[in-house]
Order: structure tokens, then sequence, then C-alpha cells
């Protein structure tokens, strides 16, 4: 008999949406990216490139152009014709300005972040002024035809690179006027196109622009007297999308055939003055168009169509093996889409517009380890909810028993009571939710159905009192001692009812006493971000992980690190654990087994066997299948704390 | 010439052509090529051989011109020395002795004294161990110097040549070897090691096999196994070097050339396309193809007109910078098996083998020249690995050369054989063979052999010929006349098919005067009469398979010689059927001599061949070369000399009439030579002129072209005037001292006399005041200018001392006079004369 009955869900059919377009800001060291369904993300790269925000997508809202300003306020425009500030602390959009010249296409920020130029489809260029709490339209430039595909600024902050169809034109900021207008070639190695989409320019500090354009070819002109200087025929479909180094020595590129080339900027001679843009690294990650490029100091960062943001780290500048050195893909968002009632054996998948509930399948037979179970009643798809508006779901969830299911857009919480007899269902809404709830970033029911907890902005978690046959109340709010302003994103409740944890995007966790309904404690600052909690059942021992890939577990009754913590960061952990590339995004316990954790995230899945000595980075990380081998005897010798599995056909063994 | 004269091996051209790196000479008119132990100097115009360098005692491996005189050139040899030539004349001027095995050779222009080989690491026989060390060149005016001063630049590199490579101006040194690219730095003494992994997901497969330096920039070319050429830039960082990679070549990147300015990137392989990379771009790439076979080498021309490619099948193409071939240099074609063996086309007694896959050559040996190639099969050749292609397998010539036979194979299996045997007839308007006969299958088995029979001197008989085949079965073929009222044709049939006990038919020849033909089955040689195709008798002892077969010639037409493969060399008498000798002999080649009773034999001990001459009536040979060359001899043939040759030694009298060659298994064609080293080696009389060696370029000709017209005008304008100069050129010392290089002339003091005498014009030729009268009149017009310059010259001479100024004053009063003395006699008196 195997220790777990292992489920395989191959039923949750989640398809993350095409990346639309990437802003990098070096100055936060954050990547915020636009999905074609409207949502935007937020990735930190001090926190291991870790998503730390998230704003959920809006039918009609679709993002063509995001840029940062100041470092920290994220602008986005898109073919509804509007600017969208975004406020990332309650994450959710600040305001929207109409732009008034049609369907915006590009928008850059001018290099001192006061002004914004936006590139619309009636041919303007407009500039808005950046407020301290608006933006405020300024001035147009000199209206021409044609539609402006790409924007860029020179450093100067006195010329705009605009590039729109077949032609590329340089404008005065001063006057408004065009000083420039450059011609661009449709033609490639004798094929002729219909025409010459710039799809994207950059503007170099020395006065030359790069230009992409839909013929396949990257070409750098010399602004002043309008000439080509360099052609480099790049693919013989689009180039879509071009991003410069901060240094200006080195572009990124990106083509609708999911290549993505570096040119470099190399001396043609050493010592000498004299150098030249060389093509040189091929990548071919992305199996559909990439959409967006951006080029942080040690990666080349590109998301496409097939929805996967690729961090291509450069060895060159990366120093030795390490978090920065692995090359990453993340396809699904680092949040959790899946919620599970425990005792009812259901299942809750949030999609953007539907919720979808299923009931496991069972089976009435025992085997061996590693057996395959005959399934006696197949996996079930109970309901599927739809949320109204054109708001996604930011959030889920299901109460243990069932009986409940919350979700949440970006300006309503919904709870429903499902009622399950003998197979068939009935969904109840329960019509009046506390108005004072403007938005949810993260739900969590207690463990014995009785309340909601819903995270909220400035660190506060409200207390909803679920009442039967179907109703709520406000009970109270949690608020942090410490004056938060960041949401909450991730809660976790102890199964007797008395602890909450809630961790904010400050990555302060803070622990709630339930029976007064007051702060408990304050867990130790850590300084990476929190990718997962989770408070075990037995010891009310909060186990918390960071994208850093530490994991700590914290004494709630004693406020302090466990022997086992320290224990822990005292040996260090193991390098191969430390050099993973994605983070952990669930946290579980073996109700059997009170010394194991259960951890994963999107490649493996392990038992963390606190029993266990911890692994020295001599012994080898995953040696799961080389115990195997060995005789019971020696097979203990070997064993450490973790247990890896990377292969989920044998997950149960 | 009295004493004895050793007989010696020597190698008789039809080297390998390709062995290394061609070089241009600076115009690029000359082509220079390492051939076996030679240097080649060609012509890229013409194609021809001017000279041949020869003083190497092993394989020339590398050459280079002389970067401080582009008249000279460096060669360096196995042999352990490196020489200085110039090529012009054909001179050895130097010789520097290293006593290393030098494997690979580089000149830079910045270093004028020393220069850089490839040796085997000291003291380490491994054979994958070498080692780049730069060689100092003493600066002596002894004609061989020792060099010893090595200093190691870089350990653990590969031998090849193509794997290493200087960077611009000599900053840095880039080797390849394995996964590795080394780069080393001068200037800082540093070396850059980049280790690429061996194979990625997609299949890839790294090993270096090239690398080339771009002239003008930092930038190395590789070139990989997988046919991917890697750009390397920013190497001069330990980490943030980067490559990029230009991938069109399916199989290995052979050779890797960057054009002289850099601006295009060459590169060939076994496609035998040259492709042309321009500015490094991927996309910009431009094909030279259908270039024969796998390109081996690349190299540019220093005035940039000409690109070279050797190949494996030992061509030399230069092409031009536009890529259109200008020129073919063929070598002899070595494929790597000679099937036909080595036969004599009687009418151009010119080698005759296999050339090109499916291709016979005719070569011709005096000239070292491919004569030209007959295409046999007629079938494209497509290269891939693993495709069973149409051989050549047997040729031979009637005797005044009007038929050829050639049978050709394809052995898909063991059980599938195709065969066709194809009769070509003479063409005398278009000198070439034309196809006559074509016969599917006609034996059942392989073809071991076949012969004309040699009637063509008789006027009734007909061209026969005989096929031996594995099946059992000798065929006679014969040529009938099958034409009727509207086509004249004739063609080949079958005549008569003799066997013998069905034992597989090994071997068939023709006695001299064609009456008889003898045929081996197995262990017996059969004799049968030509006329009636009845068996006259047979020999079996000793027993033993027989492998060669020849019939004496001449005086000893009535002797039958056969090899057994047991070991036994045995002579029958034809007259009384009988045994009349054998000797113990394992023979591998048996050959007589077209034009005499000589006979050689071949044979192979444990080591090394040795070479018999004997004729057949008697058992003792004249003549035995003891281990002419270490392998075995696979083939041996004896052409005719076209004027015999006097040869003072009674023994090698043999070699006065035809020349013996032999084909050894590693595919080198040797022959014997009674000459001495020192008379080969005398430098040929051929001699250039030097105003010829100068670069004609565009610009040359454009300004030249205009100088030249100006001078002429002018020389008609002098009329006589030129008979002075011309006077000059024409004298035979003159002519000596301007054309003869300057090292071998006597000192100037000695030769200054006879210069000046050369210089002045003999008396009796014409008065010589009315000459140089007429010159002055006519050229007054310049003169009249330099009065100019001369008047600005007095005026800076003004501060000069007085006595100066008063010469010059007097000068220039003469001067006036003159002047007017001319005006007076410019005028026309002619009126004069009217009186």
């Amino acid at each position: 008999m195997g220790e777990f009955q292992v489920h395989r869900v191959r039923f949750f059919a989640y398809v993350p949406a095409g990346i639309r377009c990437v802003a990098h800001s070096p100055r936060s060291a954050r990547l915020a990216l636009a999905r074609t369904d409207g949502a935007l993300e937020v990735y930190n790269f001090a926190a291991n490139y870790f998503q730390e925000k998230g704003i959920p997508g809006h039918e009609t809202r679709s993002t063509e152009a995001l840029c940062w300003t100041a470092g920290d306020r994220l602008f986005g425009a898109g073919l509804g014709g509007d600017i969208s500030e975004y406020d990332l602390e309650k994450l959710r959009v600040k305001y929207s300005l109409d732009g008034f010249g049609g369907p915006i296409w590009s928008m850059a920020a001018d290099p001192s972040g006061t002004q914004l130029a936006v590139g619309c489809e009636d041919g303007s260029v407009k500039l808005f002024q950046v407020l301290p709490d608006k933006i405020q339209f300024e001035r147009s430039l000199d209206r021409q035809k044609g539609r402006v595909m790409s924007l860029s600024w020179h450093p100067s902050g006195t010329r705009i690179a605009v590039g729109s169809i077949d032609l590329l034109r340089v404008f005065d900021v001063k006057s408004g006027h065009a000083i420039q207008r450059i011609l661009v070639d449709r033609r490639l190695q004798g094929l002729y196109s219909r025409e010459c989409v710039v799809w994207s320019v950059a503007f170099l500090s020395n006065g030359t622009i790069v230009s992409s354009d839909s013929v396949g070819k990257v070409q750098f002109w010399d602004s002043e007297k309008g000439t080509l200087l360099e052609t480099h025929p790049v693919s013989s479909s689009a180039v879509l999308c071009l991003a410069v180094s901060e240094e200006e020595d080195s572009i990124v590129v990106g083509t609708s055939e999911g290549a993505v080339y570096q040119f470099q900027l190399l001396p043609v001679k050493w010592g000498s003055a004299e150098s030249k843009w060389v093509r040189t690294k091929p990548f071919q990650h992305h199996t559909h168009d990439v959409r967006a490029v951006a080029h942080s100091a040690t990666a080349l960062i590109s998301g496409g169509l097939d929805a996967q943001l690729v961090i291509r780290p450069l060895m060159e500048k990366v120093h030795g093996k390490g978090y920065d050195a692995a090359l990453r893909k993340f396809t699904f968002p680092h949040r959790r889409l899946v919620s599970c009632a425990k005792k009812a054996g259901l299942l809750l998948f949030q999609f953007p517009q539907h919720l979808e509930l299923w009931r496991l399948g069972a089976t009435n037979s025992a085997g061996k380890d590693g057996d395959i179970l005959p399934v006696s009643r197949a996996p079930e798809h109970l309901l599927q909810l739809k949320s109204k508006g054109p708001e996604h779901i930011c959030c889920s969830c299901i109460s243990l028993c069932g009986s409940w299911i919350a979700y949440s857009t970006a300006s309503r919480l919904h709870l429903h009571r499902v009622h399950l007899e003998n197979g068939s269902v009935s969904v109840k809404r329960v019509s009046k939710v506390p108005k004072l709830l403007c938005s949810a970033h993260q739900l969590l029911c207690s463990a014995d159905s009785t309340s909601l907890f819903v995270a909220s902005d400035q660190g506060a978690v409200h207390v909803l009192k679920l009442l039967e046959p179907g109703g709520c109340g406000h009970l109270q709010t949690l608020r942090p001692n410490s004056g938060s302003t960041e949401a909450v994103y991730l809660l976790a409740a102890s199964a007797d009812g008395d602890w909450l944890a809630a961790a904010g995007g400050d990555w302060e966790i803070n622990v709630y006493s339930l029976r007064h309904f007051k702060p408990h404690c304050t867990v130790p600052a850590y300084n990476c971000a929190v990718t997962a909690l989770a408070i075990h059942p037995v010891t009310n021992n909060l186990v918390i992980t960071h994208s850093d890939q530490q994991v700590f577990e914290f004494s709630i009754p004693d406020r302090e690190y466990t022997t086992w913590s320290r224990k822990v960061q005292q040996h260090g952990l193991h390098k191969g654990w430390l050099e993973r590339d994605m983070p952990i995004t669930h946290i579980a316990f073996n109700p059997k087994q009170p010394t194991h954790i259960l951890l994963h995230d999107t490649h493996m899945f392990c038992i963390l066997d606190k029993s266990l000595p911890l692994p020295d980075d001599a012994t080898p990380l995953m040696n799961q299948t080389s115990l195997k081998q060995l005789s019971e005897k020696a097979r203990r010798g070997h064993a450490h704390a973790f247990k890896i599995c990377k292969k989920y056909q044998g997950l149960g063994q | 010439m009295v004493a004895q004269q050793p007989l010696r091996v020597v190698r008789c051209g039809g080297s390998k052509l390709s062995g290394a790196r061609a070089a241009f000479s600076a115009d690029a008119k000359y082509l220079l090529c390492a051939s076996g132990d030679y240097v080649k100097v060609y012509s890229t115009a013409t194609e021809e051989c001017v000279h041949i360098l020869q003083g190497h005692t092993n394989l020339v491996t590398g050459i280079q011109l002389n970067p401080q005189n582009h008249m000279q050139l460096y060669s360096c040899s196995l042999d352990g020395t490196i020489k200085l030539w110039d090529f012009t004349d054909g001179i050895l001027i130097k010789t520097f002795v290293v006593g290393y095995k030098l494997f690979a050779f580089y000149t830079l222009a910045g270093s004028e004294d020393s220069v850089f080989v490839i040796i085997p690491k000291k003291n380490e026989d491994s054979l994958d161990s070498f080692q780049l060390v730069s060689v100092k060149l003493p600066k002596t005016p002894d004609q061989e110097v020792e060099a010893k001063e090595l200093s190691l630049i870089l350990d653990d590199i590969g031998q090849s040549p193509k794997c290493t490579a200087f960077g611009r101006e000599g900053e840095y040194v880039a080797s390849v070897r394995g996964l590795h690219l080394l780069v080393y730095f001068f200037k800082k003494k540093k070396v850059n090691r980049f280790p690429l992994s061996a194979t990625s997901r997609k299949g890839a497969n790294n090993y270096f096999t090239c690398v080339a330096c771009h002239p003008k920039e930092d930038c190395i070319a590789s070139g990989h196994k997988d046919g991917k050429i890697r750009l390397w830039r920013n190497f001069n960082h330990k980490r943030e070097y980067t490559f990029s990679t230009l991938h069109w070549h399916h199989d290995v990147v052979m050779d890797l050339a960057f054009s002289v300015e850099g601006t295009s990137l060459l590169s060939g392989g076994v496609e035998s396309v040259l492709v042309q990379w321009r500015d490094g771009s991927d996309c910009k790439k431009e094909f030279l193809p259908r270039l024969g076979s796998t390109i081996e080498h690349i190299s540019a021309s220093p005035d940039g007109t000409f690109y070279c490619t050797s190949h494996t099948e030992n061509k030399i193409t230069i092409i031009n910078s536009n890529l259109s071939v200008s020129a073919v240099i063929q070598g002899l074609v070595k494929g790597s098996d000679v099937k036909t063996g080595l036969v004599v086309d009687p009418r151009t007694k010119a080698l005759v083998l296999n050339g090109k896959p499916g291709h016979l050559q005719f070569y011709c040996l005096q000239t070292d020249k491919q004569l030209y190639n007959l295409d046999i099969v007629q079938q494209e050749y497509i290269h891939q690995i693993g495709l069973n292609q149409v051989d050549l397998v047997k040729v031979a010539f009637s005797a005044q050369g009007s038929w050829l036979a050639t049978v050709e194979q394809r052995e898909e299996k063991e059980t599938e054989l195709e065969l066709q045997m194809k009769l070509w007839n003479y063409d005398e308007q278009t000198q070439s063979f034309t196809l006559n006969t074509r016969i599917n299958n006609p034996h059942e088995d392989h073809v071991t052999a076949l012969c004309f029979r040699d009637t063509d001197e008789l006027e009734d008989g007909t061209p026969t010929l005989v096929t031996a085949g594995n099946d059992g079965r000798f065929k006679v073929w014969v040529l009938v006349d099958d034409s009727d009222s509207e086509k004249r044709s004739m063609g080949w049939s079958c005549d008569f098919v003799g066997s013998y006990h069905n034992y597989p038919a090994t071997n068939c020849c023709f006695s001299e005067d064609g009456s008889l033909l003898a045929v081996s089955f197995e262990e017996t040689v059969t004799v049968w009469n030509s006329d009636t195709w009845d068996l006259i008798c047979t020999f079996c002892h000793p027993p033993g398979r027989i492998q060669n077969l020849c019939f004496g010639r001449l005086s000893c037409s009535k002797y039958l010689l056969g090899t057994t493969d047991n070991g036994f060399l045995c002579c029958w008498n034809l007259l009384s059927c009988a045994l009349e000798w054998s000797a113990q002999l394992n023979v591998m080649v048996l050959q007589p001599d077209p034009l005499s009773e000589n006979i050689a034999a071949v044979s192979r001990l444990s080591e090394g061949s040795d070479l018999f001459v004997f004729k057949p009536n008697e058992p003792r040979p004249f003549c035995i070369q003891r281990n002419v060359c270490r392998e075995r001899v696979q083939w041996a043939v004896f052409i005719p000399k076209d004027v015999p040759e006097s040869i003072g030694s009674e023994k090698h009298q043999w070699l006065s009439r035809s020349q013996l060659y032999f084909l050894t298994e590693t595919q080198d064609l040797l022959t014997f030579s009674t000459k001495s080293t020192e008379e080969r080696l005398t430098p040929s009389s051929k001699q250039l002129a030097v105003e010829e060696s100068l670069p004609m370029t565009p610009f040359y000709l454009l300004l030249g072209k205009h100088r030249h017209q100006q001078r002429s005008k002018e020389n008609a304008d002098l009329g006589t005037a030129v008979v002075q100069s011309h006077l000059a050129q024409d004298s035979p010392a003159i002519k000596e001292l301007l054309h003869t290089p300057a090292h071998v002339l006597p000192s100037a003091s000695f030769l200054c006399s006879i210069f000046i005498n050369s210089m002045l014009i003999s008396k009796e030729n014409k008065s010589a005041g009315e000459v140089v009268d007429e010159v002055e009149m006519d050229s007054e017009k310049a003169e009249d200018e330099s009065d100019e310059d001369l008047e600005l010259t007095e005026m800076e001479q003004d501060i000069n001392p007085t006595e100066f100024l008063g010469e010059i004053t007097q000068t220039k009063l003469s001067k006036s006079q003159e002047k007017q003395l001319r005006k007076i006699r410019r005028m026309d008196y002619s009126w004069v004369a009217a009186l």
C-alpha cells in the first residue's frame, strides 16, 4: 500500500494569454508585462524574477504599450485609445484618460520621466505631462499621415524618433516639427513586400536610430543626415520588437518566427574608437511571434504570443553559477489557480472569466506502491460559474467542505453557496455581500468553513462570517501594526482556527490571533519575496518559502524560528536546491507524518523530511532514482531531507 | 659519366598539388604551390608550370612569400629545413636548418628576422602533440645556416596548417584543436582559451576544423565539423567574447580564407562549392558550385584579383574575384584506388588510369600535365556517403590506339552486379574517343582481364578483343560490319566463347604476333590458336594460382611467363611445350617492355619491394634493385621514351628506350633515374624579365597607357634619337646586367667598365654630332621649361657666396647665347637655295 493516492488531474485546461508588451525599469529592477487579455504582471528581478504583482485583465482593455516613469509609476495605453496609470499598491487601474487620437500604438516616457509621448492611429504624437497624481495633455507634435507604430526619445529629451508605415520621422520636441523624414525600403534581397511597417525604433544617444520592420531587417540610421548606416537582414518575416541595453552596446530583437537575436556593438580593432554592430547570438525559445523584448543588465527578456516569458541570461555578464545564470521560462502565473475542498474531494479551477468545479475520481481497489489503480468513478465536471461583466477574476477559493465558493473581480466579491445532494448540484448566490470590500487580492476559507478571509489593500484582512443557509456578515478587519500600504497577497490559516498568517507586497508576514482578532506577532523581516505560506495543522508552525528558495519554519506560539529552521540556516541549503529557477508555489503537510513538508513548483514536487539529515553540496540533490537501486540498509544511509520527484508519473512512490 | 651511377628511385611528378595552401605572387601573375618535394611555380594566365623549385628532400608542408621581399618565397618541409627561394628565377637563395620536422610555416610582416613553424613536441613520440614555435633566422651570408634559436609560442596545438592563423598585423595568433580555440596575444603574452561543448541538443558537432583571421579587424573565423562557421569577436576578453554563426555547409568546413581587405570570407568543403560570405553576414552569400571535388585549401591573392582552391582530385582552380573560374591546373588525379592499372595510350604515349569518378585520365608524364579526361560512365557523380557509384575497373587499348575498351561495374550487393563494357573508337577529326559499342553484362561475373590482339599492322586482321571473366569463360569479340544501305555502322559482337572445366578465367594475353592467346584458369594456363580458337596446349605446373601472365617479346617470343600466388615465376617454352625454368619469387607485378625483350618483375618480401629485370631466355636477371620502396607496388608500366637516351652504364641499358613507372599502395607514382642529384637540380634555364614582374594594376593600365602613348609620340618626334636608347638596350652586356638577379652578379666595380663601354655609341654607326644636334633641337621646348626652374634655384642661391653666382651667370650667359644661336639656326634659309 502506497503512502498516498495520487490523482492525475488532466482536466484543468488553462490557457495563459499571450504576452503583448513588456517594460523594464532598470531603476527598480522590475519588469511590467501586459498580456493580450489585458492582464498586467510585475516581475521583480531582485527577488529572483518572482511575479510580485498581478492586475487581472479586462475584456475591453488591450494594452499596446507600457512604460515606467520615475522608476515606479507605470502607465499603459492601448487600442481603446485610453492612457491609464496602474496603482501597484492597490493592484488596479488608478485612472484612465482618453488620448483623443484614436487607438494608441506606442508610448514612451522621456528620460526625465516628466513627459509621456503617445503615438496614435491618426498619425499624431501627443505629449502628456506627468504630474504627481495624474497626467495632463500638454500638446501635439505636427500631425503627419500614417499611424505611429513606434516611438523613442533621444536620451537628451529633445528629439523623438517615430516609426510609421514605410517611414521614419524625427521630431524636434521643442518646436514640434518633423525635422527628418526617412523612407524605409520595402525590399529585402529582391523580395518586395506591400508595405513596410516600422514596428520598433530606438534612439541612441549618439544620434543613431535603430529600426526594425515588417520586411525583416534591422537598420541603423544617422538621424542628423537621415542616411542609412547599416542594414542587417534578420529574418524573412517581420522583426516585431527591439530593445537596447542601458550602456547602448547591445540590442535585442524579436521576430515573428519566434527567434530572438542579439546585436552587439563591438570594436573593429582593439583600442580604436571604430566599432560596428554585429549580430551575434540567435535564440529560439518561442514557438510563435515574439511581441516584446527587454534588455536588462544581465539578461535578454522576451515575451511571445505563446505566453512564455523567457529570461535568457548573458553568461558573460553574470558571475558564477547562481540564480542569474539559469535560463527561465515562465508560462504560468506564480499564483494559486486551483483550490481544493479536501473533505468533499472537489477542485475549483480559476479561469480568467469563469470557474470550474470538478469532483475527483475515486477508486475502490488498493494496490502496491507504484501501481496504477483502476478508476471506479471518473472525475466529473460539476459546475461552470461564469463571472458577469468585463472584469476578469483575480482570485477564488472553495471551502474545505465544498459548500462555499468565493471569487473576486477587481471591483466585486462574489460568494456562492453550493449544495451537493446525491449527484445534483445547485448554487445559490449570496446577495448581500458587505459593500466595504471593494476588492480582494486573495481569498481563504477557515478550516471549519465558518469564516472567509479576504486579503485587501493596505495590509488589511477582512474576516467574513459565513452564515447558513446562505448569508454572510462582516465580522472583523485585521490590520497590521506597522501600517503597511501594500496589498496582502498570501494567506494561511491554522487548522484549529486560532491563527491567520498574511503576507503583503512589502514581504512582511503578520500573524493574527483569530480568537482575539488582533495581531499576534510579525515574522522577522527577510529581504525576499514570499512565494508560499502554510501553517502546520499539528504544531502550528508557519512554513514560509521565499523566491530565493529559502525555507523557514516559524513557531507561532513561541514567536520564533524553530530549531530545525535555525539548523537549516546554519547548515545552508543544497546548491542544487538554491539554483532552481522556479519559485515554490504551494506548501502542504502530510497529516500522518508530522515531520514531512510537501513543496512544489512548476517542475518538481518535493517531500522535505525534517527528520533526515540535510544534504551537503557534494551529495547529489536528486537521488531518488539512485536510492531505489540500493538495498534497504544502504538506502537509509544515503537518504537526505529532500526527496524530489520531477516525473509526476511516479509521484506517489 | 664513366663512373657507375647508382639507380635511384625518384618521384616523377603527378604528386599532390593540394598538400598545402597555394600562394600567389604579389602581382598574382604566378601561383606557387607545394607539390611533393618540390614547389611549383605556375603562371596564372597560361596555367603553365614556369619553374620547379627543387631542393627539399621530403614533403613540402608550407610556402609563404617573404613579407620583406615579395620576389622571394619561403618554404618549409618535413626534412627540417626552411628554404628561401627567388621564385622568378627558380634559384635557391638560402637554407635554414631547423632540425625538426616542420609541419606548417607562417611569416609576419612585422617580425623581420623570425618566422613561425609547427614542430612536434620535444622528447615525445606521441603523434598528436605539436607546438608552435618562432624561429629566429640568423643573418649570415652563408648558403646554409643553422637556425636553432627557437622559442615556444603555443603548446599542444593541431598539426594542420589550417588550424593556426595569425591575426591582424601579427597582434595575435589563433589556433584550434578539438573543441578549443586558443588565442595568444603577442603584446600581452597572454593566452585566452575558449571552449565549446562537444554536441548540443540540436545535434551540432562543434569540433573545430580550421581557422582564419580577419586581416583588418579583430575577428576570427573558425570552421566546424558540422558545417558551421563561427565568427569570433571581442576575444581579448575572457568572458565577454562573442561569436555569430554562419551555416550553409552540410558537412565539414575544410578551409576558410578572408579576402585581402577582409570584406568577404570564403569557405569550402566536401560539397565542392565555394561560398563567399560578404560582410560576415548570413544573408549575403554567393556561390561558385560544381568545382569538381572536395575543396581542401583556399587562398586569396595579395592584390585581390584571384582566389584559388585546391581540391582532393589534385586540382587547383584559379578563380576570379567575381567568382568565375579563370584557370584550372590539373595534376594527376589520385583516387583511393587505381582499379584500371597503369596503361599507356599508344597514340600519345600518355599514362592512362582512373581519374575522377567514372572518368579516364590521360596524363602526360613528360610535361607532368593532364592531357584530357574521358568521361566513361557518363553519369552525374553525386557525393554521398554510402552511395555505391559505378566504377571503372578495366581499360585496354589496341596496339595503335584506335580502339579503347572499358569495363565499368557497380556492385550494390554481393549478388547484384551491374557490368557494362564499352568500346570506343578514336575519331581523327575530333581527336577524341567516341563510343562505338556498349555491351551490357559481357560476363555473368566480374571481368578479370581484357586485351586486344595486336593486328593493326596486318591488313586483313579484324580488330579482336578477348575478355576473361570469373564466370569461367573467356569471350572473343570482333568488329563486324553491320552496315546496311542507309547507314554505315560498325559494331562489336561476340565471336567465340571458350571455357576450361568451368574454372574462373583470371588472365588473358595475346602473343606478340597475335597468333596465340594464353588464358589462365585458376592454376592452369591454356594456349589457344587465335585463328580457329582451338585449344593447343595447357600448362599447369608448378601448382599455384596464376596471377600474372605475359608473352615474351621480339627474340623471346617463344616464351610464356606466368607467376603464381605461391611464389613462383615460371617460364614456359611454347615450342617444346615444357617448363623452361622457374624461380621462387613472390612476384606482385610482371610487366614486359613493349620495345625490348626485357621484362620487369616486382617482388614483395616481408618488407620492401624489389625489382628484377630479366630476359625470358635467361633465368638470371641482369638488373636487381633491392628495396625500391617500402610499400607494396600495385602497378607498373613501361612508357616508351620519345628520344632514346644514351646511358653509359651497361647495367642500366634497359632504361634507354623506355622508362619504368610504378605505382605504390599509397598512390605514389615513382620511377627510376640514373642521373645524379646535382644534375636533376640544375636550375632551369628559363629567365624571367624583371620588368614583367611589376604589377599590372588597373591604375597602371590607365596611367601607363597614357605614358606609353606619350612616349611613343615623343619617340616619333625624336626619330633618330631613339636609336641611342635602342642601342643601349640591344647590347647583350646591359641585358645581362639588368636581367640577372643582383645576388649572382659580380661586384659593381668589375661591371662598371663593361656597362660604361656598352653605353658608348660606336663611331661607325652614325655621326654622333648629328644625332646630338637633333636631339637638342627637338627637346628645346622642354629645356625652356627647365630654364625657369633654373632661375628659381638661382633666386635661392642668391645668398650664396659670389663665386658661385659668377659661375651661374656665366652659364646663363652661355645659355642665352645658345638660344640665340638656335634661333638663328631655326630660321628658314631655304630662300638661299632658291637663289
